[in-house]
């Protein structure tokens, strides 16, 4: 029972081969668009790279592998396809056409496994996030240390930006020593009564850095004892709204990326869909020029398909070629054992049979 | 003696012209890159009028756009005269207005050029444009609930964060202003009444900078408030704290931006300058080549190009003649009515 099968004259083997070639430019194109899509994710993760305790970049890298084989593969099949016009000059891209095809299919079953990595990372962003985060706000403070001396700027830079303040909100500020002990005086009493008033001896403050400050308040930014109304004149609540950013960190760079990630995602999910396209008409090709190379005639008439047997049947062949080459290569080795004559004459006629199926 | 005698044959004429309608079309593109160089100033201009007091002048980015526009329009014309020298009918309709078309077209490159000079010249009035701006701008930051003014803090805020600077000439230029807003000063505390009290205007003035100066590259939490006060902080020195707000001016910084922007603008309007120079002189080559044919009803024939029909010095005196011939011509006129009054 043949799979999809379709009936070619010469004139429509023509036109579809010369309508791959074309589609296997424009692949090669698309697979440009996948490589440099890639390498745009990369460039986005790694700048906000050290508040992500673990790294993400698996997805673009990966992206990056297929977009280049994309752009080799397609090459290679749009100099096929050109070749397939004309039946003697198939004789050289015979027995590379299928071990072609399934490169190919492998390599457009990469692209679909990329395009479900950039939607399925989300999970394991959050949670990178959440831990990168916690540790670059304990590390704040370490400006001499070398390894974190930079993590000030970053995550400055990352509230202001992103106009976020904290990992879920502000006061995860007061849970952290964000001020170093080389800025403390620690004669003075009332810094030596906060560090003993917690169990760790930290000196917290219910402050947050500067660069927590919402741009859009109406007032002079108030850092310092922020939840206490008291100490502030006309401080009411709707000045405290305004007075911080609200928005977590994390939700912020996990808008952000995952923004990103789902234009790609699609992006690449339509790359895939087209990639199948191109791949079913060079199989469709491939099928019809071997049978016209079978039936000796040129301009004839001849059926194509994807697969001549029933999914399962081919399934199972194949399963047995590739138990065969094992029993194969079993028998080569060592020529003093004694065969059975049946298996013998098992294994050429299926050695006969591998053509017919490829 | 003409000036750059060149000898042209049928198949060096269609190579000149075939190369003068390639840089043509070159040269359209150049004007569409002007006059997209003159929107884009013309945004950025736009953008912080604000912090210019709404008083800046886009004279130059008008004149750039307006540039572009007519480059555009020259040089495809131009292209097209070239595309049609190739056939003898078709030029046979453009050679009548050529002369004019090429005087039109050295015209406009010194306009070009007036263009790209002044691209580097605009950049001193826009420093005072910008010192008054800012002065202004500071001077409001805390009106956020006066209309027209609401957004004067937000603004200059954001410049500061994006353009790391700190006041108009320095950070100093924040304590000789009132930023804080009365609505938030309690002025039954004595603290306040004595900071009023203290100058004239009474004004509340403060040795402090709004959180938008703060530098992240300091080791240091930022200090914003007491800034002249080293005992204030531990370990503090004022003098020698380099990386705790930005140290930069914001007239500098804006003035770096504009001024980087305006050079960068000037050099590629001369560049396009020299362009649409050698696309002008291939022009007058094509002309000239066409109108000197030895044989003209034979098209293969051999034929002269020049750029002056004459030497830069006997042009010269030429063009002086014929100026001082027409205002003769003008007075024998006038002589000759006034003779004729006399007689009537």
């Amino acid at each position: 029972m043949v799979v999809g099968k379709l009936t070619f004259t010469k004139p429509e083997r023509e036109k579809l081969a010369k309508v791959l070639w074309l589609l296997n430019w424009i692949s090669v194109l698309t697979g440009a668009i996948l490589f440099s899509l890639g390498l745009f994710l990369k460039v986005e993760i790694e700048r906000w790279q050290e508040v992500m305790s673990e790294g993400i970049l698996y997805v673009p890298h990966m992206l990056i592998t297929t977009g280049l084989a994309a752009c080799c593969i397609n090459f290679l099949g749009g100099k096929i396809c050109l070749d397939c016009t004309d039946t003697n000059k198939f004789l050289r891209w015979k027995l590379v056409m299928m071990p072609y095809i399934i490169c190919t299919l492998f390599f457009t079953s990469c692209i679909l496994a990329g395009a479900l990595m950039c939607y399925s990372v989300r999970s394991q962003l959050e949670d990178s996030l959440a831990l990168g985060l916690r540790n670059a706000m304990r590390y704040y403070k370490d400006t001499d240390t070398p390894g974190r001396c930079y993590l000030k700027k970053t995550l400055d830079l990352l509230q202001i930006q992103f106009q976020c303040c904290g990992n879920s909100r502000y006061q995860d500020w007061f849970q952290v020593q964000w001020i170093s002990n080389r800025y403390l005086d620690m004669t003075s009493s009332s810094v030596v009564d906060r560090l003993r008033s917690n169990v760790e001896g930290k000196y917290l403050t219910e402050g947050v850095p500067f660069s927590c400050c919402s741009t859009l308040s109406p007032r002079p930014c108030i850092q310092q004892q922020v939840g206490d109304r008291s100490p502030h004149f006309n401080y009411d609540q709707r000045s405290q709204q305004l007075n911080l950013w609200r928005r977590g960190c994390r939700q912020a760079l996990m808008d952000h990326y995952t923004g990103i990630m789902q234009s790609i995602g699609l992006t690449v999910l339509l790359i895939w869909l087209f990639e199948l396209l191109v791949l079913t008409g060079v199989r469709y090709l491939q099928t019809a020029m071997e049978n016209v190379l079978r039936l000796g005639d040129p301009d004839s008439e001849v059926d194509g398909w994807i697969l001549e047997n029933s999914l399962a049947e081919t399934a199972r062949s194949n399963f047995d070629i590739i138990k065969n080459m094992g029993k194969c290569y079993q028998v080569d080795n060592d020529p003093n054992i004694n065969i059975p004559t049946a298996a013998e004459q098992e294994v050429p006629s299926r050695q006969l049979r591998i053509p017919v199926t490829s | 003696m003409a000036l750059m005698l060149v000898k042209f044959d049928l198949k060096k004429r269609v190579k000149l012209a075939q190369t003068v309608w390639f840089m043509y079309w070159f040269a359209v593109m150049a004007g569409v890159l002007v006059f997209s160089m003159g929107l884009f100033f013309k945004i950025e201009l736009r953008k912080r009028s604000e912090l210019m007091d709404n008083n800046e002048s886009h004279f130059l980015p008008n004149l750039l756009i307006f540039m572009g526009l007519v480059a555009c329009g020259i040089n495809a014309f131009g292209g097209k005269v070239c595309y049609d020298s190739l056939d003898p009918s078709k030029f046979v309709k453009w050679k009548p207005m050529l002369k004019g078309f090429l005087f039109c077209c050295m015209g406009f490159n010194a306009l070009l050029l007036l263009t790209a000079l002044l691209c580097f010249i605009m950049r001193i009035p826009l420093q005072f444009t910008l010192a008054e701006g800012l002065k202004s701008g500071m001077r409001y930051y805390k009106d956020t609930d006066t209309p027209g003014r609401c957004y004067m803090k937000r603004t200059l805020d954001l410049m500061q964060i994006e353009f790391r600077c700190c006041g108009n000439e320095n950070y100093r230029d924040w304590f000789e202003i009132q930023w804080v807003s009365n609505r938030y000063l309690d002025f039954s505390a004595k603290e306040v009444k004595d900071r009023i009290g203290s100058n004239v205007d009474g004004q509340y003035l403060m040795d402090g900078v709004p959180f938008s100066c703060c530098n992240p590259s300091s080791p240091r939490p930022c200090i914003q408030h007491q800034m002249t006060n080293n005992s204030a902080y531990y370990s503090y020195d004022h003098y020698t704290e380099e990386l705790n707000v930005w140290k930069r001016g914001c007239r500098y910084a804006m003035l770096s931006y504009y001024g980087g922007m305006m050079n960068t603008i000037g050099v590629l309007v001369v560049l396009v300058t020299m362009l649409e120079v050698a696309v002008t002189i291939g022009l007058q080559y094509i002309d000239s080549s066409l109108s000197t044919l030895v044989n003209p009803e034979d098209p293969e024939s051999e034929s002269e190009g020049w750029i002056l029909e004459k030497t830069v010095k006997e042009t010269f005196t030429d063009i002086m003649d014929k100026m001082k011939s027409m205002g003769k011509g003008t007075k024998v006129e006038e002589g000759g009515q006034a003779a004729v009054a006399t007689v009537s």
